[in-house]
C-alpha cells in the first residue's frame, strides 16, 4: 500500500521588542538568571498585565507578511496549565480570535512552487526556562517568561519532510525581513513542533497524527519527520495502528522517542482574560503597519531578475537572508556593478562566512568598502589577484580600499612607458627565452611574464605585460 | 469618646492647632488595639514601629501639610499588597509572605496622602466569604456584640473602624465584601465603580468583579478617602481615565428632585421585617427632603447569585493557580516530585472554602460545562447589567437594603455555605453590573441591638450622587453617631 | 441534575493540583453537587441571543509604550523562595 504523508507545523517566534509583552521587564537574551524579571513576570499576588503596543504591532506585521487576514476584533484568553516554568499557571494567549488568520506562503521544492496555508497566527507570552539537573531537581529561570511570542500554525498542506524544511526556511526568511524577530533557533527565538500522519493515497480522512517536539534545528525537523514517516509506515504496513503520541527527536540516535500518549484533547479551560481589554484594529492602524513592512524576499527576487537582470540563481541566493539582500542593495547603491557585487557576495564573501562560521553582520566589511573595491577592479587599479589581498584586509579589519592599497603598496602598474622599460630590461637579460619563444616554446612567455611580475612585486597589469612582451619580442 | 469619633475635618484642625500630634493619633490607634483587639481580632499584622516612626516624621511636617488625610491612622485589608509589611490574604499560603517587593497602587496613593498605616486587617481567606470566619488566623468578631460575625470578607476593615482601632480603612468588594460588613458593623462602606480604583496590588479573587473601597464612620470622610485613592492607573488596564469630580463639593448639594428607584425584588421574601421597614422609613426621610421614589423591577435578580458564584469561582480558580510553592508562599516539605509539590503545597496552604471554590470554578470552566455554566453566567451578567442600565435611564439612584438581616452568630452558618452565599443576594448584582454602591447605617435590631445598613446604588462613575444621597440621609438621622460599647478608650 | 461524583471530584482536584483525601472527596462531591444544582437556576434563562459579559468597563486598545524598566534584583526575587540555587528557583524533578 502506498501512503501519503501529511504534515502540519506549529512555529513559535519570539518578537524582539524592548520590553516584555505584559510587563516592562527588559526583553533580551543572555542576562543573568532571574535578572530580567519583576513581580509581574513572577506572578506575584496582585499584579496585572498591561499590553505592550509594540508587541501587537510586531505580531500584526508578521501576520501581514504571511498574507494573513487581520482581525478587526481580537482579545486575549487564559490558557490554564500547571508547570514550574509557567508562573501564573495560566498563559495569556489568544484562543478563538487570533490576530491573523487564513494566510499562506509559497515554497519551492524541486523547482516547483507550492502554496502552504497558514491557519492562524496568534499572540501569547513565552514561559520561563526549566533546566533539569541530575540530582532530582530542576532549576527555573524566569527571564524568558513574558517574552512576546507569535504562534504560527500551518494548514496540514505539507506533504514531505523536505517541504517542511522549505516551509521553515521560507517562514524564517520572511519574518527576518520584517525585522520583528531574529528567528535564531539556537537561541530559541524560533521553535517548531511538527504534526505528522500518514494516510493511504486517495483517502480523504487524515490518519492519526503524532506530534514531534524538541526539534532544535531545521534539519532535525526534517530528519525527525523522515524517521517518523518511516516508523509510521512500518507500523501501518505490519497491521498496527498509530497512537496519538507526543514524541521527541533524539539527535544522538537519530530516532523519535515516545514522550507521552495523549488521551483525548487537552482541556486548557480557556476563558477570556478579564485583566485585559479587547483590541479593535481599524484600517488606519493596519495601514500604518503595512507601510512599515519592507519589500519581502519573493518580491525582491522578482525585481533582481526582472530589473537588475540577475540570473535566477543569483537572485535566490542574494534574497535568502535579509542581511545578504540588504548588503547587496547597499553595495550597488554605493556604485558597484550589479553582477560584480553579486559575484563577490555569493563567492568570496559567502566563502569567508562559511569558513569562519560568521554572520554578515559580524564582518568588518561594509557595502561601501565592497563597492569601492569593485570599482577599483573595474578601472584597472586592482588586479583580481591584488583584490583578494585587499578583500582579506577589508573583511577582517574594514577600512577604505584605496588606503589599504596605498599602505600595502598594491597599486597596479598600468603605465605603458614604465612597463616597456621593465620589459626591455628583462628581455635584455634573457636572450635565450626570446629564442625559445620564437622557436615555438610558449612556456618561455610565461617565464618572462613571471620575471616581470617578480620585478614589480606582482603589481604589473598582467594583460598589459603580455601585450608589451609580445610587441617587444617581435621587434627583436 | 474616642479621638476617632471626631470627623476628619475636626482632626485636621486639631493637628494644625497643635492640640494634637500625629504621634498621639497613631498611639491612640495602638492603645485601642491593645484594649479591644483581643476581643475583636480585626488585625493580622501590626505596623507599630514603623507607624510611630512615620508619625514622628509627620509631626515635623505639620506646618506645611495641606492634605485632608495627613497623619490619619488607617487600616489596610490584608489582600492589599504592602511592600514592607507582611501580606497574607488571611491564608496559610501567604503566612510567610513578609516581603511582597512592591506596593499596591492604592498604597502608593495613600503614601502620597500621608496617611499612617497601622496594620493589616483580617478577612475571609482570599476574600472568599461573608463572615471573616474563613481566615486562616481567627474569626473577627462584631464590635457591637462579639458573639456575632462582622460580615465579610472585609470583616476586619469594618470592625476596626467600628471599634475605633483605626480612623478609617480600605477593604475590597467582590460580591458585597465591603457593604456587607459595613451594614453589620454600622459603618459607611463604599464599593466604587469597577474601574475607578486601581486593582494593581490587590490580590485577585475575581478580576472582573474585585474593587477596592473605603470604610469610614461617616459619608464626608468616606468621600475624602475615595478622592485620595481613585483614578486611572497605567498599571491596571481596567481603570478608566476620567476627570474625578471633587466629591466634597458635590456632597452637600441636597436631594431635592432626586429620583429614587426601589426594586421590588430587593424587598421580597428573605428580607427581615425590620430591615424592610427601615428602607420604607428611609424613603420617607428622602420624601421629606424633596426626593421622589418609585418601585421598579430588576427582573434578572434571581439569577445573580448563581451567575456570581460561577464567574467569581471560575476567575478565582485561575487567579489562585499561581500559588504553587515555588517563588513565594507556602511550600510543602518532603514531596516526591513536582506534581506532588504543587498538590501538597496547595492542599496545605489553602483552606476549605478556597479549595471548594477553586474546584467549583475549575468544573465550571471545563469543556462540557463551560457553555451551560460559565458562559451562561456571563450571559446572565449581560442581562443583569442591562436591568440596571434600564433603571438608570429614568432614575438617579437605586435604594435597597444592604443585607437581608443583621449579623448572624459566629459559627451559625459555617456548615451551610449555600445560605451564606445567598446572604449576599442584595450586593452581588451591583458587582456584576460594575456600578458603585454604598452602605450607610440605617437602623438597629430591636432584638439584638445590632446595626444594619441602607444601600444606595448609583450609575457608573457617579459616586458623587451616591455621596450626596447618603450625606442627606446621614444629616437627617442619628444612626451613624451610635457606637458599640467596648472596652478601651471611651 | 449536574451531580459531581466522587471520582469527578478527584479528577478535578488533580487538574487543580490540590491533594484531597477520600473523605474530603466524598464531602466535596456533596457540596459541589449542591452548588451545581444551585447554578442550574440559569437553565431557565434563555440566553440564545445574549452576548457574554467578560468586562464591564467600556474600554478598548489599552496598551503601554515599549519602554523597558528594571524593577527588582535577582537577590530580592530569590529571597522569597524557600528553595533556590545558582540564581534559579529549585523544584523537584517531574518524575521521582
Amino acid at each position: 500500500m502506498n501512503f501519503e504523508t501529511v504534515i502540519g507545523l506549529e512555529v513559535h517566534v519570539e518578537l524582539k521588542t524592548n520590553s516584555k509583552i505584559f510587563s516592562p521587564s527588559p526583553n533580551h537574551f543572555g542576562a543573568k538568571p532571574n535578572e530580567n524579571v519583576n513581580p509581574i513576570d513572577l506572578a506575584y499576588p496582585g499584579v496585572l498585565p498591561v499590553l505592550n503596543e509594540e508587541a501587537v504591532n510586531f505580531a500584526m506585521k508578521a501576520a501581514m507578511a504571511l498574507n494573513c487576514e487581520i482581525a478587526t476584533h481580537t482579545k486575549f484568553d487564559r490558557k490554564n496549565y500547571f508547570y514550574p516554568d509557567n508562573p501564573k499557571a495560566y498563559q495569556i494567549s489568544q484562543f478563538d480570535q487570533p490576530i491573523g488568520e487564513n494566510g499562506w506562503i509559497d515554497i519551492e521544492v524541486d523547482g516547483k512552487t507550492k502554496r502552504i496555508g497558514i491557519t492562524r497566527l496568534h499572540m501569547e507570552e513565552d514561559a520561563g526556562k526549566l533546566m533539569h539537573s541530575d540530582d532530582g531537581y530542576s532549576l527555573v529561570d524566569y527571564n524568558r517568561a513574558g517574552t512576546p511570542l507569535v504562534e504560527i500554525v500551518s494548514e496540514p498542506d505539507i506533504r514531505s519532510p523536505e517541504e517542511a524544511y522549505a516551509y521553515l526556511e521560507k517562514l524564517k526568511n520572511i519574518i527576518q525581513y520584517t525585522g520583528v524577530s531574529d528567528c535564531k533557533m539556537e537561541e530559541g527565538s524560533l521553535r517548531c513542533d511538527a504534526n505528522i500522519s500518514l494516510r493511504p493515497i486517495g483517502q480523504e480522512k487524515f490518519g492519526t497524527k503524532t506530534e514531534l517536539k524538541n526539534l532544535n534545528s531545521f534539519s532535525f525537523v526534517q530528519k525527525g519527520l523522515e524517521f517518523e514517516e518511516k516508523r509510521q509506515r512500518d507500523v501501518l504496513l505490519s497491521g498496527g495502528t498509530i497512537l496519538q503520541e507526543t514524541r521527541r527527536y533524539d539527535e544522538q540516535t537519530k530516532e523519535t522517542i515516545l514522550m507521552r500518549v495523549k488521551e483525548g484533547a487537552d482541556d486548557y479551560r480557556y476563558f477570556p482574560e478579564p485583566d485585559l481589554l479587547p483590541l479593535y484594529i481599524d484600517e488606519d492602524w493596519k495601514a500604518r503597519i503595512r507601510a512599515e513592512i519592507p519589500e519581502l524576499p519573493d518580491a525582491r527576487k522578482k525585481r533582481y531578475i526582472e530589473s537588475l537582470n540577475l540570473p535566477a540563481y543569483d537572485a535566490m541566493i542574494l534574497t535568502s537572508t535579509v542581511e545578504m539582500s540588504d548588503f547587496f542593495e547597499a553595495t550597488i547603491a554605493a556604485g558597484a556593478d550589479v553582477k560584480q557585487a553579486s559575484n563577490w557576495l555569493m563567492g568570496e564573501v559567502s566563502a569567508y562566512m562559511n569558513k569562519q562560521q560568521k554572520e554578515l553582520s559580524d564582518l568588518s566589511l561594509t557595502p561601501e568598502g565592497l563597492a569601492k573595491m569593485i570599482n577599483l577592479i573595474d578601472d584597472g587599479t586592482l588586479s583580481s589577484k591584488m583584490a583578494k589581498k585587499v578583500f582579506a584586509e577589508l573583511v577582517e579589519k574594514g577600512g577604505d580600499p584605496e588606503k589599504i592599497i596605498k599602505e600595502k603598496g598594491l597599486i597596479q602598474i598600468s603605465d605603458e612607458g614604465q612597463l616597456t622599460e621593465i620589459v626591455t630590461a628583462i628581455l635584455d637579460k634573457n636572450p635565450q627565452s626570446i629564442e625559445d619563444f620564437k622557436n615555438g616554446k610558449d612556456r618561455a612567455l610565461g617565464f618572462l611574464v613571471g620575471q616581470v611580475m617578480k620585478e614589480t612585486k606582482g603589481q604589473a597589469n598582467p594583460p598589459m605585460v603580455n601585450k608589451i612582451l609580445l610587441a617587444e619580442m617581435n621587434k627583436r | 469618646m474616642s479621638i476617632f469619633d471626631y470627623t476628619l475635618k475636626e482632626l485636621q484642625a486639631k493637628l494644625h492647632n497643635k492640640e494634637l500630634t500625629v504621634t498621639e493619633l497613631v498611639q491612640a490607634s495602638f492603645d485601642q488595639i491593645d484594649a479591644v483587639d483581643d476581643e475583636i481580632r480585626a488585625f493580622i499584622t501590626l505596623n507599630k514601629e514603623r507607624a510611630l516612626e512615620q508619625a514622628k516624621q509627620l509631626d515635623q511636617e505639620i506646618d506645611q501639610a495641606n492634605n485632608p488625610l495627613f497623619g490619619i491612622p488607617i487600616g489596610i485589608k490584608d489582600n492589599i499588597v504592602t511592600k514592607d509589611l507582611r501580606t497574607t490574604a488571611a491564608s496559610k499560603m501567604l503566612d510567610n509572605f513578609e516581603h511582597p517587593l512592591y506596593d499596591a497602587t492604592v498604597i502608593e496613593k495613600l503614601s502620597a496622602a500621608k496617611t499612617v498605616t497601622i496594620g493589616k486587617l483580617n478577612m475571609d481567606e482570599f476574600a472568599m466569604g461573608s463572615s471573616t470566619e474563613s481566615s486562616y488566623y481567627y474569626p473577627t468578631r462584631n464590635p457591637w456584640n462579639t458573639d456575632y460575625v462582622p460580615g465579610g470578607s472585609s470583616g476586619g476593615s469594618a470592625a476596626a473602624v467600628a471599634g475605633r482601632e483605626v480612623f478609617f480603612s480600605l477593604g475590597s468588594d467582590t460580591g458585597g465584601s465591603i457593604r456587607g460588613p459595613s451594614s453589620y458593623c454600622g459603618v459607611v462602606g463604599l464599593k466604587p465603580t469597577y474601574g475607578l480604583v486601581s486593582r494593581f496590588g490587590v490580590i485577585a479573587f475575581a478580576s472582573s468583579l474585585d474593587q477596592v473601597g473605603t470604610i469610614t464612620k461617616n459619608v464626608e470622610d468616606n468621600a475624602h478617602l475615595l478622592q485620595a485613592i481613585a483614578g486611572h492607573d497605567p498599571m491596571d488596564s481596567t481603570t478608566v481615565d476620567i476627570d474625578l469630580p471633587n466629591y466634597q463639593d458635590e456632597l452637600k448639594k441636597g436631594v431635592k428632585g432626586l429620583k429614587i428607584a426601589v426594586p421590588k425584588e430587593y424587598l421580597a421574601d428573605g428580607i427581615s421585617d425590620e430591615v424592610r421597614k427601615s428602607v420604607i422609613d428611609a424613603l420617607k426621610v428622602y420624601e421629606d427632603l424633596g426626593a421622589t421614589w418609585e418601585e421598579v423591577s430588576l427582573p434578572h435578580s434571581k439569577y445573580a447569585v448563581a451567575a456570581y458564584y460561577l464567574i467569581s469561582s471560575g476567575e478565582a480558580s485561575a487567579n489562585l493557580a499561581r500559588f504553587d510553592g515555588i517563588r513565594y508562599g507556602h511550600r510543602a516539605e518532603n514531596v516526591e516530585n513536582m506534581i506532588d509539590l504543587f498538590k501538597q503545597s496547595r492542599s496545605e496552604g489553602f483552606g476549605e472554602e478556597v479549595k471548594r471554590r477553586i474546584l467549583f470554578g475549575t468544573i465550571a470552566q471545563s469543556s462540557g460545562y463551560y457553555e451551560d455554566y460559565y458562559k451562561k453566567a456571563q450571559q446572565a451578567r449581560t442581562l443583569i447589567k442591562a436591568d440596571f442600565d434600564q433603571i438608570f435611564k429614568d432614575y438617579d439612584v437605586i435604594i435597597a437594603p444592604t443585607t437581608p438581616t443583621t449579623a448572624f452568630k459566629v459559627g451559625e452558618l459555617i456548615d451551610d455555605s449555600m445560605t451564606m452565599y445567598a446572604n449576599d443576594l442584595l450586593t452581588i448584582p451591583v458587582n456584576l453590573a460594575g456600578v458603585p454602591a454604598i452602605s450607610i447605617p440605617s437602623g438597629f435590631s430591636e432584638e439584638t441591638g445590632l446595626p444594619f445598613g441602607l444601600q444606595i446604588i448609583g450609575k457608573h462613575f457617579d459616586e458623587a450622587t451616591i455621596y450626596r444621597t447618603a450625606y442627606a440621609f446621614e444629616q437627617a438621622t442619628d444612626y451613624h453617631k451610635k457606637r458599640p460599647n467596648l472596652g478601651g478608650a471611651k | 441534575m449536574a451531580q459531581i461524583s466522587k471520582e469527578q471530584v478527584e479528577q478535578v482536584a488533580d487538574i487543580a493540583r490540590i491533594a484531597i483525601t477520600e473523605e474530603e472527596a466524598s464531602v466535596l462531591s456533596k457540596q459541589l453537587s449542591e452548588m451545581m444544582k444551585y447554578a442550574d437556576v440559569l437553565k431557565d434563562l434563555d440566553t440564545s441571543e445574549v452576548e457574554p459579559t467578560v468586562q464591564v468597563v467600556d474600554l478598548k486598545n489599552v496598551m503601554r509604550k515599549d519602554e523597558p524598566r528594571q524593577w527588582t534584583s535577582q537577590e530580592e526575587v530569590l529571597n522569597n523562595s524557600l528553595d533556590h540555587k545558582e540564581g534559579q528557583f529549585s523544584v523537584p524533578s517531574i518524575l521521582e
